[in-house]
């Protein structure tokens, strides 16, 4: 079974972002960059697939310029098999991506395509939903496991995914609860967190990714419209906390919510 | 001359970062206050390919180079500098071997440490031989086609967990140097007994013990080079392993930087945060400044040995600068920390006692200056 996943090179969620004083965008001077972290489930989903399959492709594919390479070289040494990189100047937005990646699915013709349900950079989570529009194939969006991540079939690395001859069984969380979805194959799959714990790319990895390819295809020679629908028109960072205060008894609390906050 | 990393050597340190914090750091102040082994931490970096990094291809290792190596150990010391030692050990134990030893002894008995965890250990120093190892009084007399050893071992790193030794003991005790040769004991044979884990002030978590060997017979086949060649096998072992014990001292030093500088911006005095003070920011810029002049000079004591080049000099002032700098950072931050650094309730006390071992093993401080010295006045 040949699966490809979707790889976005987001800045490192662990930083701290600032805005520009103009609100035209973050400040990027000094930022360090990593693979979307829902992309490395949907990634760690692909490999566990294989593995039970024992055989198959996976396929990585990210959208962006020659920097991107960094993480589709991460993919390949947690042990994807080759990279595609569509090479895009400027960024697009969901739906150009969505439509890029139509056409990299119509060349390479996968039977499953699984996608991070969203980057953690805009938290657009529209990419896969709109690539299974353009494709007219099934998807199963958010999938997640009953088992938790602490669980021996966690360990084990047994996929959440259940392919069943051409159909795949997919967890979805719902709002309250879990919903089974079967689908038909192909389809796309967008990745939850509590799906799985991505792998480390381990140093053996590392270095036999140093040797697998990454084929680069022109956005321009896809014949793709990318020019993006969505306009950023201003950022704000959210307003500072006010610090609390302390209030001297129950009464004063109790006038404070009555009076001043009025949720009682 | 090129500063910058390969992407597959941002990738490599990236991969130990992650470890370090995510599988090192959050259980080492638990082995550091029980002193136990740390095997299941060991055995996921064993998986990971974060030990016998350097261990050529033809032997199942990576076949990285020593500056890779180098990046690797800065990461694990940040997690947890007992750890990293446990997990760097198999490499002082393997070396002799790889320095002297032949293919057929690389083949045997180096080999099988890359294709499953097992722990190997470098037995040189003796209760009564440390900085002066040439006095060292453990004896091998040959018998037939065996040696048989008697003598003991002091602070030997995973001593207690180990399943083969590197142990270097006299033929010859009136030849001093010349007689010391050097031995690999397989198993652990009648005669062989380790002591109690030693209860250190710090790096607690890496296994040290004494050993005593009791007409231990080692077969002639497992001489590494001839009878008196072990003085010079264990000198460029060590030449070999200084600039991972500086890597070690440079990543404790840096995660104590990196404790300081977050503590210092969170931590309000007179009204501000501290780190707002000239006194805090120059303690903050010396320290930095002089990590990452000891990470320099690592890196160039590594990469003389990619080079094939001696790295004697080099590798001492790099060993030397790079432990005193980390008791120095670490120092520093306790300092910042004032009351809080003291308390074993933050992280900076564990890594200044941590750090005052790596001025101590492998050659003291001292040695190293005298090597130095040595370097610089021969001739």
């Amino acid at each position: 079974m040949k699966i490809l996943c979707a790889v976005k090179r987001v800045e490192d969620p662990e930083q701290k972002i600032k805005v520009k004083p103009d609100g035209s965008g973050i400040v990027l001077d000094g930022m360090n960059y990593k693979p979307n972290p829902y992309d490395e489930i949907a990634v760690e989903e692909a490999l566990r697939l294989k593995e039970k399959q024992g055989g198959g492709e996976v396929v990585v594919v990210s959208i962006g310029d020659d920097k991107f390479v960094t993480e589709l070289r991460h993919a390949l040494a947690m042990g994807a098999d080759r990279g595609i990189l569509v090479k895009l100047a400027s960024p697009t937005d969901s739906d150009g991506a969505a439509r890029l990646l139509a056409k990299v699915v119509e060349k390479e013709k996968p039977d499953l395509v699984i996608c991070g349900r969203q980057a953690v950079d805009d938290d657009q989570a529209q990419t896969g939903q709109l690539l299974a529009e353009y494709l007219g194939w099934g998807q199963a969006t958010f999938a997640a496991k009953v088992e938790s991540l602490e669980s021996a079939e966690e360990k084990s690395k047994t996929p959440g995914l259940q392919i069943d001859g051409n159909h795949v069984k997919v967890i979805r969380e719902v709002d309250g609860g879990l919903e089974i979805v079967d689908v038909e194959l192909p389809a796309v799959v967008t990745t939850e967190l509590r799906l799985n714990m991505p792998r480390y790319a381990s140093l053996p990895g590392i270095m036999k990714a140093k040797k697998k390819t990454i084929e680069e295809l022109g956005a321009d020679a896809l014949g793709v419209d990318v020019t993006p629908k969505v306009k950023v028109r201003k950022l704000e960072s959210p307003p500072a906390r006010k610090g609390g205060v302390k209030v001297a008894d129950v009464a004063a609390l109790m006038d404070k919510l009555k009076n001043e906050a009025k949720v009682i | 001359m090129d500063f910058q990393l390969s992407p597959e050597q941002i990738a490599l340190r990236d991969t130990a970062r992650k470890f370090a914090r995510e599988e090192m750091a959050p259980v080492a102040k638990g082995y550091d206050h029980t002193g136990e082994f740390p095997l299941p931490v060991i055995e996921k970096g064993f998986e990971l390919g974060l030990m016998n990094m350097t261990l050529p291809v033809e032997l199942g290792g990576l076949g990285l180079s020593h500056v890779e190596q180098a990046l690797v150990v800065e990461e694990l010391a940040g997690g947890c500098a007992g750890i990293s030692t446990s997990m760097i050990a198999n490499d002082l134990a393997l070396l002799p071997i790889l320095i002297g030893g032949s293919d057929e002894q690389k083949e045997r008995l180096v080999k099988p440490f890359s294709e499953k965890l097992r722990f190997a250990s470098f037995g040189l120093t003796e209760p009564g031989a440390g900085s002066d190892v040439s006095g060292l009084a453990t004896t091998a007399v040959r018998d037939g086609d065996h040696y048989v050893l008697n003598g003991s071992k002091m602070w030997i790193t995973n001593g207690g967990h180990a399943d083969q030794f590197s142990i270097f003991a006299t033929v010859d005790k009136k030849a001093g140097r010349k007689g010391i040769t050097c031995f690999v004991v397989e198993g652990r044979p009648e005669g062989l007994s380790s002591g109690h884990h030693e209860d250190k002030l710090g790096q607690r978590a890496s296994n040290t013990v004494a050993l005593t060997l009791e007409n231990v017979r080692v077969p002639v086949a497992n001489r590494i080079g001839e009878e008196g060649q072990g003085w010079e096998i264990a000198m460029a072992t060590l030449d070999n392993s200084r600039p991972l014990t500086a890597m070690l001292a440079v990543g404790i030093g840096q995660a104590a930087l990196e404790h300081a500088i977050a503590y210092a911006k969170e931590r309000k005095q007179f009204g501000q945060p501290i780190a707002n003070f000239q006194g805090i920011q120059f303690m903050l810029a010396d320290m930095a400044t002089e990590l990452h002049a000891a990470r320099l000079l690592s890196y160039e004591a590594a990469a003389q040995l990619d080079a094939g080049l001696r790295n004697t000099l080099v590798s001492s002032y790099a060993k030397r600068f790079a432990a005193d700098t980390a008791m120095k950072v670490c120092t520093d931050a306790v300092q910042i920390f004032g009351g809080y650094g003291y308390s074993k309730e933050y992280p900076v006390e564990k890594l200044f006692r941590d750090a005052k071992l790596i001025q101590i093993y492998e050659g003291t401080s001292q040695i190293q200056r005298m090597v130095i010295a040595r370097e610089l006045l021969k001739g």
